[in-house]
């Protein structure tokens, strides 16, 4: 604490440099290097978001409120958002999951937090507006109830005992009894279980302690009890909330040999039978092959961010998992989007006619959003659309011209030599700036 | 020409923006202009609310959409003087003929107010996001204070926001412009003051900018990514801005240790395959296939592959680790002091060892040297993983009645999840791989015992166990 008038106190210089020798036992760490530890270990879990939860403030009391919207309260150098405290409670860990940097051979640096540490972290950093919330996962210890417990717990005390009223995200072990996944639920906004792996025959070789009928078993209960409080509440507002933003899950991509078009048909899988809101893709190796010829966008990031776009396709462009692959080529391309790859091998469906065309066909074209669709189909019931208004509208024309009719333009023939040369520029573009549609998710 | 000077609020514009609209007053005739900081909340000046009330006795009455409305509401909180007359003038479009005109997005008019839309609304995003609070203490009062430079005029558009949020707390927003306080029941407004009169720190930051540090992983710098969401101009009040550049310059050295762990990681996750094992019901055709199994890196340094042994018809199948220094040498299982003690237990619980068959969950010895000594070293993953068709194989050519894991290695390879021994022992189970499987301890752990007293109770327990299978049995 300073006080206003003296207020001289400055950050101390800041110790990444510093060599801390490890203690006897976690009791003895502080808090800052218990946080280091268990931040660094929380870390590949990808999701940070804090949206699409149901509305509440602290007018009646206690602390936080949530809008539905997610807030970004700042960005590493990474380019992520930092939106939630995203800590493990431990990463001491029974298992032995050999992608997992927490697994039980690994020499990692251990450290175990205590449910007040947490609570009290939570809401310093709250108060501060440093965060939306908590997104809290661990290591297995002892055993999977005995963890479940803990995370409850800490949940648990700051919706009772603070009152806190931001954005809960708890990650869940599927090996948990269902009362304890249940009891996460209902304290939490959002749940989460990790598929870990695209393919059964990767878990059972890398995590076997997992099981993917065990994961997908959870996440139907899990699914249940979301549907039966969702259908409680219309009945009584005063019926308890059961995870309101529903649950997510994040797969680790380029550690097995699974193929692009197996994870989109996992991935679709997992949207159709238990309505998850996100499935999210971590590569396995971010490290940057020596032979690259682009350093920092080496193909397992590249191709993390084309599942992602592929991911997006199926969600809100109305592609299905199949279309965006071949089973003669059932990787995703790195060098163009899954978008601009599909209208290349479907040469015969362009061009679209903006003026006339149905919105799912609109959706189709290489560079215009979801978005920018609704906005012409608004715009052409009062004029012809021109190239003006595209650009106006932000749409790189660049892109969207060899694949779009307006009032003012017709594209050459489509297919032809002439027609593929002019793609070229724009899809090497695309390579050097993958990180834009991740955020946006315009593609 | 009607000169219109207001003070600037969406309220004052929207009170005279009705009259003049009911008095006819095309959008090209009108000039609006914001009351200067010397001459607050005058409304009308140039032309009087009498005049203007008159002019608009007998007018008519227009329907606005209400989304327009709630744009303008945006709108007016831009820095833009201009922003005004635009709103004029795209109100007396949509009331004179052009209905629709906000769903033309493109029309330039149009356009420009969503631009200015969007640029409210981002700077009423980006200040829910970056305003950081600071904790004093004020008269012993704990008073969050936070200092912030929105682009445009929006304190009071997000007071609202804050309030809900932390309605709890005693704090102030102070802005060049104007300040927001909120002492837990009523929010009051005072002029703007300038950044020095801000608290400059808090002791919490310091674990802010710890976790900041370690949430970034340094294997994926895309600065371009940071800067389009947190420009520059935001990063003078941030705390956590001070240290990109340190994160930034030790990105590299950092990524070149995860690239040695994830190098190794990968030559380990290329030797977890399982073996190959042939399709065969002849134990025998196994032992010789197994004698040359390399599917991990153990039998390197292994004397040989030391398989199961026993009768094809045994009743019984003991699964262990894997073979310990005499058995490596002998290429025999259990023959070293855990099997002699194994016999023991054997014979005190009434079990026939010619009955039984014993294997090891890992095949080939894993050891560390030592001084002269070969010292056993528990198997990981990978290996207990990769050795798993051989001890399935077996059982699925003797087809035991009782299958006995012994210690947590076999336990955990059997059961498929790893367990707590004393939670389970001495109880069968159904498994995938018999319908009475049962964990009891490694003999090994008796001989680790430190005095001969836990020995021998522990050993009583062992044998206790055994008992379980011979009674099973009968």
């Amino acid at each position: 604490m300073t006080s206003i008038e003296g207020g001289q106190v400055r950050p101390a210089p800041f110790p990444l440099n510093r060599k801390i020798s490890r203690p006897a036992n976690h009791h003895q760490m502080d808090i800052a290097q218990k946080l280091s530890i268990l931040a660094d270990a929380a870390k590949y879990d990808a999701s940070c978001a804090s949206s699409g939860t149901s509305k509440r403030n602290s007018r009646e009391g206690g602390l936080g409120s949530t809008t539905g919207a997610g807030i970004c309260h700042s960005y590493t150098p990474d380019g992520r958002c930092v939106s939630l405290l995203k800590i493990l409670l431990t990463n001491y860990c029974i298992y032995d999951c050999q992608y997992c940097i927490n697994r039980v051979s690994s020499d990692v640096r251990r450290a175990r937090f205590t449910a007040e540490e947490v609570v009290k972290l939570t809401m310093d950093f709250y108060r501060r507006n440093y965060i939306e919330g908590l997104f809290l996962s661990s290591g297995i210890i002892r055993n999977a109830d005995y963890t479940m417990e803990q995370v409850v717990r800490v949940a648990r005390m700051l919706r009772e005992e603070q009152g806190f009223k931001g954005y809960l995200h708890l990650k869940t072990i599927p090996e948990a009894s269902p009362e304890l996944i249940a009891q996460a639920g209902r304290w939490a906004d959002r749940i989460s279980i990790n598929v870990e792996l695209p393919t059964p025959a990767d878990l059972e070789r890398l995590a076997p302690e997992k099981n993917l009928g065990r994961i997908r078993g959870a996440m139907t209960t899990i699914q249940r009890r979301i549907d039966q409080a969702k259908a409680e509440v219309k009945e009584t507002t005063k019926a308890p909330p059961f995870a309101p933003a529903g649950q997510s899950t994040q797969m680790i991509i380029g550690a097995t040999a699974a193929q692009d078009r197996e994870i989109l048909d996992q991935s679709s899988s997992l949207y159709r039978h238990h309505k998850l809101r996100r499935v999210y893709y971590s590569a396995f190796s971010p490290i940057p092959d020596a032979s690259q010829r682009l350093p920092l966008m080496a193909p397992p990031l590249v191709r993390e961010h084309r599942l992602y776009q592929a991911d997006w396709l199926m969600r809100f462009y109305g592609f299905q998992a199949q279309e965006l692959t071949t089973p003669e080529a059932p990787q995703l391309s790195l060098e163009m989007d899954p978008k601009m790859a599909w209208a290349m091998r479907h040469p015969q469906s362009f061009p679209v006619d903006v003026n006339t065309a149905s919105r799912e066909m609109l959706w189709r074209i290489p560079g215009l959003g979801v978005r920018n669709v609704d906005r012409i189909l608004q715009i052409r019931r009062w004029h012809r659309v021109t190239l003006a208004d595209l650009q106006r509208l932000r749409v790189s024309l660049k892109k969207v011209l060899p694949f779009v009719q307006t009032a003012d333009h017709h594209p050459r023939e489509i297919g032809s030599a002439q027609w593929q040369q002019t793609l070229k520029p724009a899809q090497q573009l695309e390579l050097f700036a993958p990180a834009i549609g991740v955020v946006t998710g315009e593609l | 020409m009607h000169l219109l000077t207001l003070e600037p609020s969406f309220a004052a514009w929207h009170r005279v923006a009705r009259r003049a609209l009911q008095a006819e007053w095309a959008w090209d005739t009108v000039l609006w202009e914001d009351a200067s900081d010397s001459q607050p909340a005058l409304g009308l000046l140039d032309e009087t609310p009498a005049r203007v009330a008159q002019a608009a006795v007998s007018a008519p009455t227009y329907n606005v959409p209400k989304a327009f409305m709630e744009m303008a509401r945006t709108v007016a909180c831009h820095h833009s003087a201009h922003r005004w007359s635009l709103l004029y003038r795209v109100l007396w479009r949509i009331t004179h003929g052009e209905h629709h005109l906000l769903k033309v997005r493109v029309d330039p008019d149009v356009h420009e107010l969503y631009t200015m839309e969007k640029s409210v609304q981002r700077d009423v995003h980006k200040m829910r996001a970056f305003v950081r609070f600071r904790e004093v203490v004020h008269e012993g009062q704990v008073l969050y204070v936070a200092w912030f430079e929105p682009q445009h005029h929006i304190l009071e558009l997000n007071a609202p926001f804050f309030i809900d949020r932390f309605a709890g707390m005693q704090w102030s927003i102070l802005t060049p412009e104007r300040c927001l306080h909120w002492d837990g029941v009523k929010a009051t407004y005072t002029p703007g003051v300038s950044r020095h009169e801000a608290p400059t720190g808090d002791a919490m930051e310091s674990l802010w900018l710890q976790y900041y540090a370690h949430i970034f992983n340094p294997a994926r710098v895309k600065t371009h990514a940071m800067l389009a969401e947190m420009p520059m101009k935001y990063w003078r009040n941030l705390p956590e801005a001070a240290i990109i550049p340190t994160l930034l310059q030790q990105a590299s050295p950092r990524v070149e240790t995860m690239m040695a762990r994830s190098h190794a990681l990968q030559s380990r996750l290329q030797q977890a395959h399982p073996a190959d094992v042939p399709d065969t019901d002849d134990l025998e055709v196994l032992r010789d296939a197994a004698a040359t199994c390399k599917a991990c890196p153990l039998y390197r340094n292994a004397t040989q592959t030391v398989f199961g042994e026993g009768s094809v018809s045994a009743e019984i199948v003991f699964i262990g680790e894997q073979p310990g220094d005499q058995e490596d040498l002998a290429g025999r299982p259990f023959v070293g002091p855990a099997g002699k003690l194994l016999d023991k237990a054997l014979a005190e619980a009434g079990i026939d060892r010619k009955s039984c068959y014993v294997t090891n969950a890992v095949k080939h010895f894993k050891w560390k040297r030592q001084g002269k000594r070969r010292l056993h070293q528990t198997p990981v993953q990978a290996e207990i993983h990769a050795c798993k068709p051989w001890w399935k194989a077996e059982l699925v050519i003797i087809k035991p009645r009782i299958l006995v894991c012994l210690g947590a290695t076999a336990a955990k390879t059997v059961l498929e999840h790893p367990v707590k021994i004393g939670d389970i022992r001495g109880e069968f189970m159904e498994t995938t791989w018999c319908a009475k499987t049962l964990v009891t301890v490694h003999p090994s752990s008796l001989l680790r015992q430190p005095d001969p007293e836990t020995r021998e109770r522990e050993m009583a327990r062992f044998v206790a166990d055994l008992a379980q299978v011979a009674k099973a049995l009968l």
